[in-house]
């Protein structure tokens, strides 16, 4: 694995992720907002972000801006639709007494760059109508699709990647 | 208030039911791991939520573990999901195509 | 919320439990149990959150907690015993 340098910047920016990621936490973990409760929380989500931020850097987190902030609300509230429509069309598969399923195995191909993109891409796409990721190898991704309709590649990932993948480019665009 | 946190809870438990009922029905690995994946997650999102709404105390807690369990299950199932495929489980016979091979092809470049 | 309807989810749980140990039970390959019991530690973590409401104890929440921070790691495990053996 080949050395890389970050800069400054970049730590700062995994340290201030990590660090209200935990303090986040925390406050969800304890409930209360008594003096000694959140200064012991702020003493020790500060204790581990300085020792594990360097771990967060090789993931390409992006700055945060407000543009961004409103794209991931948008983005959310957008997976929560597709989780419940996926719901239902899983549980209509389930109920039919005949099971119409038509399953298949399909490659589709992902433009995004950094590996925490591409694993909300898969997780995202783990939780949408009748699509599960296998595997991912650089820019490919093995699809297994409960109700196949198409076999091309370029069809696939029309059809599957890029309702998410408009969002997250623009998330994590440089 | 106590009357939605119940439906909320109800919804729940239903999409939970259905989901270990899809896991018991469907043909093979990788559709077992479909219904197994999406229904249990949203099915334990909603009844956790519920309960939170029921004992509003608990809300914040009880966001966290709902909050883990929608980001944790999607990646054990994956885990799996990818296991099964590397050592060939075989598909069922509905299945209509398998593009696996050229995967590997790209994998071993 | 009354004693019919938490009766009813109980049931509904217990019975999807039960399902999932059947194909526990039969599953031809290796891999469909570990399915079966991905899918039962997640409906667990949701009976015992139920169960701390049933019986008002706020300590359930915390077994919840480590119980699916517990299997997920366990599960991540068996998925790579499948996948390479020991």
């Amino acid at each position: 694995m080949p050395e890389v340098k970050y800069k400054t910047i970049h730590r700062m920016r995994s340290f201030a992720y990590l660090f209200f990621i935990l303090f986040i936490s925390w406050l969800a973990l304890t409930s209360s907002f008594q003096w000694q409760e959140l200064s012991i929380g702020v003493f020790i989500s500060f204790a581990l972000s300085l020792v594990l931020h360097k771990n967060y850097l090789a993931l390409g987190f992006p700055p945060l801006s407000i543009k961004r902030l409103v794209f991931i609300i948008i983005y959310m509230i957008m997976l929560f639709k597709e989780i419940v429509v996926a719901n239902i069309d899983v549980a209509y598969r389930v109920i039919h007494p005949k099971m119409p399923i038509k399953p298949g195995i399909v490659l589709i191909k992902t433009g995004l760059k950094q590996d925490i993109a591409k694993m909300i891409l898969a997780n995202s796409i783990t939780l949408t109508p009748g699509t599960f990721t296998l595997d991912i190898l650089g820019d490919t991704l093995l699809i297994h699709w409960i109700n196949v309709q198409s076999q091309k590649t370029d069809e696939t990932t029309k059809m599957i990647g890029e309702r998410f993948e408009k969002y997250l480019r623009v998330i994590f665009a440089e | 208030m106590n009357g939605f946190g119940t439906i909320i809870t109800g919804i729940g438990v239903l999409f939970l039911f259905l989901g270990n009922l899809g896991v018991l029905r469907l043909p093979d690995v990788y559709n077992r791991i479909q219904a197994g994946t999406k229904c249990t997650t949203l099915g334990a999102f909603l009844a956790i939520l519920g309960i939170g709404i029921l004992e509003p105390s608990w809300f914040w807690k009880a966001c966290l573990i709902a909050l883990f369990v929608m980001a944790t299950n999607p990646i054990s199932s994956h885990a799996i999901a990818r296991a099964s495929n590397k050592i060939g489980v075989p598909l069922c016979h509905k299945t209509v195509v398998d593009q696996t091979k050229d995967f590997k092809k790209d994998r071993k470049t | 919320m009354s004693g019919t309807i938490i009766f009813i989810y109980l049931a509904f749980i217990g019975a999807g439990i039960f399902l999932c140990l059947l194909r526990m039970l039969k599953g031809p390959t290796a891999s469909d149990r570990a399915v079966a019991v991905d899918t039962i530690t997640t409906t667990v973590v949701a009976l015992l959150v139920f169960l701390g409401f049933v019986f008002k104890r706020y300590v359930y929440l915390d077994v919840a907690l480590v119980y699916s921070l517990l299997a997920f790691v366990g599960l991540v495990a068996i998925a790579r015993f499948l996948e390479k053996g020991i």
